[in-house]
């Protein structure tokens, strides 16, 4: 960009006044900031005694969750589409025709790896049917890089623990159905 | 000169040029939106893509007078003084409202359909389509239907453009497929009990140009986008057809013909399309062996056995070569090659060409050839140059049957059965076998060296097919772990430093053999003929 670009507004630094330059007034007001957290109420949490308090867990982006129909089963159509949106690559799906007549393409095999994810929500976005969401579980832990790579079972279960209180998105949310 | 006006841009035709609309435009660069119309089919003007604003002009005057309807640019054909207008208002409200006809019924299923991503529904919607969707009804699911053992037809998705009818009546001849029904209730069908099964019938799938026409070998394999493609030749037979090598990490997914005029215009068969699953079998060889006779089998790294071979065909001396048509240009010309730096008799014979049947034509003039390999010619030639005629396996079994070869060296490649236990024993009589193939064989049991081979997709170099054309290609996919590409392998035999790369022995190969003289030049994607510039390089050298 030139630097004489009339879209660039130029700004000069303002003067330091004479409070300014003494740097006394400033100190005090420094002070006065800490002196003010030192007596509000406490934010922070001692995780994992007490737990932190997520204020919308519909729009929280932690743990994925691969939704159910009605019939119970996968919603997802293993139309890649997360996958594409992926910016970390962390989506693996084999996709095959599905056994069922109102069904074309159903996943085999749907794995993610967690480690890798950078939990934007891409896919939940990319998603036509609204099977992959992201939960508001954030304590994700597991002893070993395997443990952290979820496949089809893990993710369908992480809907069965998370359904009634992180009910689907409806329509009136940015859902589809 | 027949002079066309496209969008107030003058096109000089050849004089006897026959073009129509939709191919004036494509020389200035214009794209006319078309679903039925297809450079290599006749023109039915049925899907009304095309409309354009046609007028002719005064040549005396210079005055425009333009017919007050749209006609199909597919069915208009461009003569002296024709007018084109393609980017008017009317043009592109009458666009809008096909693509929006279309798409009432048709299935909003993209995320799963496999023609997503290619399909030229989707991408003129969003070129040419309106932004909402003014009809209530959202189809989602299409009622399938087999068409055949290797196509199936997604019925709701059709725009019936009836492209794959022409095809089976025009090209293969055969006429499976045609409409049933009137109106809007048209369906594409077969009739019962004559399903699609002529050789070239996956060409219907490229064809459509929606997702009516799926691949089941394809199907839901993997989506379009993640696919890269390499420009490659079909090694299925000697025809060589230009194809697409689509691949994604390592693994072919599809071979799609790619447009040639010399060779397979628009089309290949079947046989060369699915015909690839071999490249990725799970037996074929990874390990590069050696058994002396009476030895145990040895597992050897590739570092030390191609200076081991190399070692021991030096201290042999008598060393032949039996170089397979599945090779590259480049790469028989380096092992004829470097049998003749070790030994200035050595042998060099053409290996065993497959033939399957009789060669088979269809109704527009595509042959699918009886000889079942790429390059018979073009390998046929490199051998030529070195023994002033043209060897086989005979030749090498009574050379050696007459105590005259002390080594042989035995390119395979082949992917069917090529090769008869008598003749591999009698082969086996020489004191260092050198085998390089794809898979296990009668010959590979009696190997002192067993080498595993390259497949077509991992290959780089030339081909030259039955018409004397010769194609260059790139390769797609590297090899499986513990395989190693022949011409690489031949590189490090001659002790080239640096990668291998096939362009530069093609050159060599141009300046010393005069019958690919034609291939010095850089090699244009279509290829070269190499039958063209042979009379000429003929009388300078």
């Amino acid at each position: 960009m030139n630097s004489n670009d009339p879209d660039i507004k130029w700004i000069d630094e303002p003067q330091l006044g004479l409070a300014g330059k003494m740097y006394l007034p400033l100190v005090v007001q420094g002070l006065t900031t800490t002196a003010r957290h030192l007596f509000s109420p406490k934010v922070t949490v001692s995780f994992p005694e007490s737990r932190p308090q997520i204020g919308n867990p519909l729009i929280y982006r932690g743990v994925h969750r691969l939704n159910k129909d009605e019939q119970g089963r996968v919603k997802c159509v293993a139309c890649f589409l997360c996958a594409t949106a992926c910016p970390a690559h962390c989506i693996d799906i084999v996709g095959i025709e599905s056994p069922w007549p109102d069904r074309e393409k159903y996943p085999e095999s749907f794995t993610i790896d967690e480690l890798r994810c950078i939990f934007c929500g891409m896919c939940e976005e990319a998603c036509p049917v609204d099977a992959i969401e992201l939960t508001s579980l954030c304590d994700l832990t597991g002893r070993s890089r395997e443990e952290m790579i979820f496949d089809k079972e893990k993710l369908l279960s992480v809907y069965d623990q998370t359904v009634a209180a992180e009910p689907m998105k409806s329509r009136a949310m940015g859902g589809t159905v | 000169m027949p002079t066309v006006l496209v969008d107030g841009k003058e096109i000089e035709l050849a004089a006897g040029e026959r073009l129509n609309g939709i191919q004036v435009a494509e020389r200035t660069g214009i794209d006319i939106p078309r679903y039925c119309w297809h450079p290599g089919l006749s023109v039915v003007a049925s899907c009304r893509m095309c409309l354009v604003e046609t007028g002719t002009r005064d040549p005396k005057t210079g005055a425009i007078t333009m017919l007050p309807k749209l006609v199909p640019a597919c069915q208009t054909p461009a003569t002296d003084n024709t007018v084109f207008v393609t980017n008017s208002e009317k043009v592109e409200r009458s666009r809008a409202m096909v693509e929006e006809d279309l798409l009432i019924d048709h299935p909003i299923d993209c995320p799963i359909c496999d023609k997503a991503g290619e399909c030229y529904l989707q991408d003129y919607h969003f070129k040419y389509g309106q932004d909402a969707r003014r009809a209530d009804v959202r189809p989602f699911t299409s009622r399938r239907r087999e068409m055949g053992d290797t196509v199936t037809l997604f019925v709701d998705r059709c725009v019936m453009c009836t492209r794959c009818v022409r095809f089976t009546r025009e090209i293969t001849g055969s006429s499976e497929l045609f409409v049933i029904n009137r109106g809007s209730h048209e369906e594409i069908d077969v009739f019962p009990g004559f399903p699609l099964d002529n050789k070239m019938s996956g060409n219907v799938v490229d064809l459509c140009p929606v997702g009516a026409l799926g691949d089941k070998d394809f199907l839901y394999q993997q989506r379009v986008w993640f696919m890269k493609q390499h420009e490659g030749v079909c090694t299925g037979c000697s025809t060589g057809c230009s194809i697409n090598v689509e691949e994604n990490l390592d693994t072919v997914y599809r071979l799609k013909p790619r447009t040639n005029p010399h060779v397979n215009q628009w089309w290949m068969c079947d046989e060369g399309r699915y015909g690839f699953h071999y490249v990725h079998s799970d037996k074929r060889l990874t390990n590069v062996e050696r058994r002396r006779k009476g030895d145990a089998l040895t597992l050897l790294e590739w570092s030390q056995v191609v200076r081991e071979i190399d070692e021991q065909f030096r201290a042999l001396g008598r060393v032949a070569a039996l170089l397979s048509p599945h090779l590259t240009v480049e790469e028989a010309y380096l092992l004829a090659k470097y049998i003749r730096q070790v030994d200035p008799r050595g042998l060099i014979a053409l290996g065993p060409v497959p033939v399957e049947g009789t060669d088979e034509t269809f109704k527009n003039g595509f042959t699918i050839h009886a000889e079942k390999c790429p390059n018979r010619r073009g390998v046929e030639e490199v051998v030529k140059y070195f023994m002033r005629r043209v060897p086989t396996v005979d030749d090498v079994l009574s050379a050696i049957d007459a105590g005259q070869v002390a080594a042989l060296w035995v390119s395979g490649g082949y992917h069917s059965e090529w090769i008869t236990p008598a003749t591999a024993e009698r082969l086996a009589a020489v004191g260092c076998l050198v085998v390089q193939d794809l898979f296990a064989s009668p010959l590979l049991d009696v190997a002192t060296y067993r080498l595993p081979g390259a497949a077509f997709a991992e290959r780089e170099g030339s081909y030259v097919n039955h018409a004397d054309r010769l194609q260059s290609v790139e390769w797609a996919i590297r090899p499986p772990a513990g395989v190693r590409v022949e011409g690489s392998v031949y590189h490090e035999l001659h002790a080239i430093p640096g990668l291998a790369n096939a362009r530069k022995v093609l050159t060599e190969v141009a300046q010393t053999i005069p019958f690919f003289a034609a291939a010095l030049e850089p090699v244009d994607p279509l290829g070269v003929d190499l039958k063209a510039a042979v009379p000429q390089t003929a009388t300078t050298t």
